[in-house]
């Protein structure tokens, strides 16, 4: 399972046999999240291409932070997809067990070149650490 | 996989004993010694994870094409026995429920084809929805999509997506019964109601392939096909709504675990009994879930036949048979010389009925049932016809496609969108794409040798060989 990215913040990705597994790393624990979250999004468009003319809001509640990843990016795909969107900058906020987020893109138009559609995020490979360099947070994507 | 650890069970099926102490179900890997050496040691861990599950019957197996995936490995399959502490697993089933393939029998043949390739792709390409955030041309209000859920492809042929002969070449006559819309939470049925009638994206497609060889003659008449024919193969699923049931349920499941019990050798396999609220609140909802993808391919088929009639006039399409990948289906199976009602998790895996069995249509009660292999958009696919063994072998499973060799960033390290579909119009394959980067990670040599993996397929027992389909035009997501 090699990284793709050995960067220690920003985003990566590492390898799943049938699908992707994304990397967000920062200094704390909701900068590593808006990372994962990049990295998403990244997969199904390039950021550089995607106005940030729309903002969508999400809240929810999560005591351990590893189902907080996959819910924050579950719940990103879930209304982005419901509102046709696509996304590029994210921001994440903790209090406590209770999380609220941001994300701001455009809705989906054919002068937006299209990767491939991330559909979930998995409990695979699903891993939040805190070392040296900061926090990484992964796991594998459904494409 | 260092297939060392395995102790052979015939030349097709290997094994590992439990070690000391160890409690488990038997474990089956199908396939031949290369096969499973390419495989991922997590395909080894994923379905031995699986064989530690509630009630299991039987062996925990994996298909030939297996590899690594969510909880169950791709190619999985375990019963359950839910008058046994029996569960259902949310990671056993997938995130696209009910993904699946339809594939279409034409009235023509490679030659009619002759000149039409370019104008087939384009048009195909123009009416068939495909790729990330691109919505279909069906807008279905919420009362709707209770509807479809509710009634599959019956739903699809009411408002005038097919023919109701297409029904009986479905499994499970095209509507999944027991399905329950109410388990499915508003955020999902919202994600669907643009996307009917949508293809999707990653190994999705619509292919339009014709008959390169023929293994098995009698099988091939049954099946209403012979060499050089045309045929359509549709392979998409349940799209957001699926995966949006898939997601909610993995995490309230592997949440309740505790509560409910269960010791989760790894949370993805987040399930819960069979005979609970929690487990029948997901199978109400996973098969809403299979009725949506089961509409989706027919409308899909309507769409594709409406192409044809206007690109090759006076062409007929039938439905040849449609078979889902990932379910969990109550089917009755033989174990120990009784009849048992199982609760079968195919992850990955393709229903394989033999000959005989009352759930075939007559057309194919002879022959048994249809397995499709699907392939890469370079090789080709394969059909195939389910044996009486594989019901003793693998609770009548099978393949379900080549399987990948490569992940999809490695092959987007090694090749290009745009190299690849010029190769491919060079060998006379026309592919036309929503994605050059999905084209990239799709590229055929990402995927497993196809002929390796049905022969092992024939070889288990799980199915033989009927036909090989070479691709003449692909749509990709």
């Amino acid at each position: 399972m090699p990284d793709n990215d050995a960067s220690t913040s920003g985003y990566g990705y590492f390898d799943h046999d049938a699908d992707v597994g994304v990397i967000g790393r920062g200094d704390r624990l909701e900068a590593a999240f808006e990372s994962a979250a990049a990295a998403t999004f990244a997969l199904m468009a390039e950021p550089a291409a995607v106005r940030a003319d729309e903002r969508l809001a999400v809240e929810f509640v999560e005591g351990d932070v590893e189902l907080a990843l996959a819910t924050w990016l579950n719940l990103l795909l879930g209304e982005a997809r419901r509102r046709g969107l696509v996304l590029r900058e994210f921001h994440l906020h903790r209090d406590g067990e209770r999380w609220r987020g941001e994300a701001r893109g455009e809705r989906w138009h054919e002068g937006i070149e299209r990767g491939v559609e991330v559909k979930g995020a998995t409990l695979t490979a699903l891993r939040v650490s805190c070392g040296p360099g900061g926090v990484e947070a992964r796991c594998v994507v459904d494409v | 996989m260092d297939t060392a650890l395995l102790h052979p069970v015939d030349g097709y099926a290997f094994t590992l004993p439990p070690g000391a102490g160890e409690s488990r179900a038997p474990i089956v890997l199908y396939g031949d010694r290369e096969l499973i050496a390419d495989m991922d040691d997590k395909v080894l861990e994923q379905i031995l994870n699986v064989a530690r599950l509630p009630g299991i019957v039987g062996a925990a197996m994996a298909m030939p094409d297996a590899h690594w995936g969510y909880g169950f490995p791709i190619g999985g399959v375990a019963a359950f026995d839910p008058e046994n502490g029996g569960i259902v697993s949310a990671g056993g089933v997938g995130f696209d429920i009910s993904c699946g393939i339809r594939c279409l029998r034409t009235s023509l043949h490679l030659a009619d084809l002759a000149g039409h390739e370019r104008e087939l792709a384009n048009s195909l390409f123009q009416h068939i929805p495909a790729g990330v955030g691109r919505e279909g041309r069906i807008r279905l209000s919420l009362r709707e999509l209770d509807a479809v859920l509710a009634d599959g492809a019956h739903w699809a042929v009411r408002q005038g997506y097919g023919q109701a002969e297409d029904l009986a070449f479905i499994e499970d006559g095209g509507r999944a019964e027991g399905a329950q819309p109410e388990r499915v939470s508003p955020v999902a049925k919202e994600r669907q109601l643009g996307e009917m009638g949508t293809l999707g994206s990653g190994n999705h497609y619509l292919e339009v392939q014709w008959v390169d060889r023929i293994f098995d003659a009698e099988a091939a008449r049954a099946f209403g096909i012979e060499q050089d024919m045309l045929l359509v193969s549709i392979h998409c699923g349940s799209r957001g709504l699926g995966h949006q049931i898939g997601t909610e349920f993995l995490l309230s499941l592997a949440k309740a675990a505790g509560r409910l019990g269960i010791a989760l050798p790894d949370r993805e396999l987040a399930c819960a009994p069979i005979l609970s609220p929690e487990g029948e609140q997901y199978l109400g909802a996973m098969r809403a879930g299979i009725n949506c993808a089961l509409a989706n391919r027919q409308i899909l088929t309507q769409l594709t036949r409406d192409v044809f009639a206007r690109v090759l006039s006076g062409s007929r399409l039938e439905t040849l048979f449609d078979v889902s990948h990932n379910t969990c289906k109550e089917e009755s199976h033989e174990v120990a010389g009784q009849p048992r009602q199982l609760f079968v998790h195919r992850k990955g895996a393709t229903r394989a009925f033999g000959p005989g069995h009352p759930a075939l249509p007559e057309r194919y009660r002879a022959s048994g049932q249809p397995v499709i292999i699907g392939g890469s958009m370079g090789t080709g696919s394969y059909l195939l016809a389910g044996t009486v063994e594989s019901e003793a072998r693998a609770f009548s499973s099978a393949s379900h496609g080549a399987g990948r060799q490569m992940s999809r960033h490695a092959a987007l390290r090694r090749w290009q969108g745009r190299q690849v579909v010029d190769e491919l119009a060079g060998a006379g394959i026309h592919i036309r794409t929503a994605s050059m980067r999905g084209v990239a990670e799709e590229a055929p040599g990402a995927y497993k040798d196809v002929h390796h993996v049905a022969e092992a397929t024939e070889r288990a027992g799980l199915a033989r060989r009927v036909a090989f389909l070479r691709p003449k035009v692909c749509v990709k997501g």
